[in-house]
């Protein structure tokens, strides 16, 4: 009996100490990424680490004005609006489109959105760097905007189908037959009823536009670059200054903390239902 | 035909395409484009004239180059690396949290964060990690007596570096899905296995395990062409250095593009890799077609 009862309890704590591990482990560097940023140049360079200190912005102004971030992050956020904006819009267009219609060569468009997910970017990067620039739009923001928005669109197609298939027709067909369009009946109907779903299609798209790298680093100058772009940058010089790298790092991130702590359920579903439904 | 009628027939296309010319023009042109200039040769400096056709040239070049396969085994050996550990991870974390557990939401709010927060960011972060002086994991193990190591600039070490990083942002991705996966099954099936009379393991290796054998593959699918598509902890953190030791495919492609100036045989290293990332999705794709 007894024997039984312990057993359970001592497979109960391990089982809280591993996971307590794994949530260590994984708070861990971003722990040191944002205490870092808040140290001194002398504390952030000091072994042993310093634990108690008193924080300080010393990083994020200097970098911020003195060393020109704040040009790209404006940039990054530009980028990342115009580029969710525009890329959920045009996917929900499309999504409709494949709900609800029945044409020629659907079965194609279908499993060519899933296919086109999977295109890495690294494979653009070249035909994007000598296409773009020979129609000048090699160093803008517009012409990154566009590439961000073609890497985005297949995901947002065909997250955002998935969504509509489950809406019951019947409700847009009341609505037609109460006078409704069919063209109307997309945003005054269909829209709202998708709101959760072109949320998370946002936070996804938000989130690449805000966070990619390589296509952003040959598709734009120093005028036009973004945050990570910049980071990158801020490595390749000796000595690397760690008080401020990490400073920018956290301003990266932010929108990352923002989306888990607020959204994180609603995340965990979106990533899950593509493998789950399978 | 009236206009109403006309425009009821066009209105599926008026509404794809939008999507349509952005994907042709964004997606599928340069991709083409560039399966295209790999049979050109063209070098950044003489970019102002047109490429010269070369054939299958770049790509007998790349059979006989030293430096592309070793790139293939690095890719190779990184993409086994991750694959292993994070499945094996993640089943493990799933196995353990799939029952009710107190603040199961707060762990699984902690274990998105990794994934949510930009590659160059956690390659930045573990890069001041690894530094060899300053760094907090030769600190760590300097309290428990283990030499300090040079975890970045050593041959033998890099990859496994880089390796370790992977496993620590994605391996929470596994997790999720996989235990979604399992807190799918449903409890009849559970419940039936033990009534015959099944202890913990044979549960796990006769229910559990088979039912959520598609998912694992599906998982893995998604790790492995993510793998793939992967440049930038590379890039931040080792830059294929020291030597070769960590210059993936994806990273072999660039550094040949804008470091040896020469676009036609970086866009023949591009094809290479779309080909194996078409490779690792076939299992995905024939599941699909064949119906069940």
């Amino acid at each position: 009996m007894t024997n039984w009862k312990t057993r359970r309890v001592v497979a109960k704590f391990l089982r809280y100490m591993a996971v307590g591990i794994a949530a260590v482990l994984s708070l861990f560097p971003i722990f040191v990424m944002v205490t870092t940023s808040f140290k001194t140049r002398v504390e952030a360079f000091s072994i042993p680490p310093v634990w108690f200190f008193v924080p300080t912005l010393e990083n994020y102004i200097e970098v911020l004005f003195t060393k020109n971030f704040l040009r790209y992050f404006i940039n990054s956020v530009i980028v990342g609006f115009s580029t969710t904006v525009l890329s959920v819009m045009i996917g929900a267009l499309s999504a409709y489109a494949l709900a609800r219609f029945k044409f020629i060569g659907k079965r194609v468009v279908v499993a060519s959105t899933l296919l086109l997910r999977m295109v890495p970017p690294v494979i653009l990067v070249i035909p994007m760097f000598i296409l773009w620039n020979k129609v000048g739009l090699g160093s803008s923001r517009a012409g990154l905007i566009i590439a961000y928005i073609g890497l985005t669109l297949p995901f947002n197609v065909w997250l955002l189908r998935a969504f509509i298939d489950e809406i019951p027709v019947e409700i847009e067909e009341s609505a037609m037959i109460d006078g409704c369009s069919e063209i109307q009946v997309f945003p005054a109907i269909v829209l709202p009823l998708i709101k959760p779903a072109l949320a998370v299609a946002s936070v996804f798209t938000f989130r690449t536009a805000w966070n990619e790298f390589i296509i952003s680093l040959v598709l734009s100058n120093r005028y036009t670059r973004t945050l990570p772009v910049a980071i990158s940058l801020y490595l390749t010089e000796v000595g690397i200054e760690w008080g401020q790298i990490t400073a920018i790092a956290v301003i990266i991130a932010i929108p990352a903390f923002f989306f888990t702590f607020v959204a994180a359920k609603d995340l965990i579903r979106g990533l899950t239902a593509g493998a789950v439904k399978g | 035909m009236t206009l109403r009628r006309c425009l009821q027939r066009l209105t599926p296309y008026l509404f794809l395409t939008p999507a349509m010319v952005v994907t042709g023009l964004i997606l599928v042109y340069p991709v083409t484009y560039g399966i295209g200039l790999s049979f050109f040769s063209w070098p950044l400096r003489e970019f102002s004239k047109p490429p010269k056709f070369v054939g299958w040239g770049n790509y007998l070049e790349l059979a006989g180059n030293e430096y592309f396969y070793t790139s293939v085994k690095v890719t190779l050996i990184f993409i086994g690396g991750i694959m292993v550990c994070e499945l094996l991870v993640g089943l493990i974390l799933a196995l353990l949290l799939e029952d009710k557990m107190r603040g199961l939401r707060v762990f699984r709010t902690i274990f998105i964060l990794p994934i949510m927060i930009a590659p160059v960011v956690v390659g930045v972060v573990w890069r001041f990690l690894y530094d060899p002086t300053y760094g907090m994991i030769n600190y760590l193990l300097g309290l428990v007596g283990i030499e300090p190591k040079m975890w970045l600039s050593d041959p033998s070490l890099a990859l496994v570096s880089i390796i370790l990083t992977d496993i620590w942002q994605w391996t929470p991705f596994v997790f999720l899905i996989l235990l979604a996966g399992l807190q799918g099954i449903p409890q009849e099936l559970i419940e039936a296995g033990k009534v015959d009379g099944a202890n913990y393991f044979q549960n796990l290796i006769h229910i559990k395990l088979p039912q959520i054998r598609s998912i694992m593959g599906v998982t893995a699918i998604l790790r492995l062409t993510d793998a793939f598509r992967g440049l930038e902890v590379m890039y931040v953190m080792t830059f294929g250095g020291p030597g070769m030791s960590t210059q993936i495919l994806s990273l072999h492609m660039y550094k040949t593009a804008f470091i040896g100036q020469r676009l036609g045989l970086a866009s023949a290293v591009g094809v290479v890799l779309l080909f194996f990332m078409l490779l690792s999705l076939l299992p995905l794709l024939l599941r699909r077609a064949s119906p069940r």
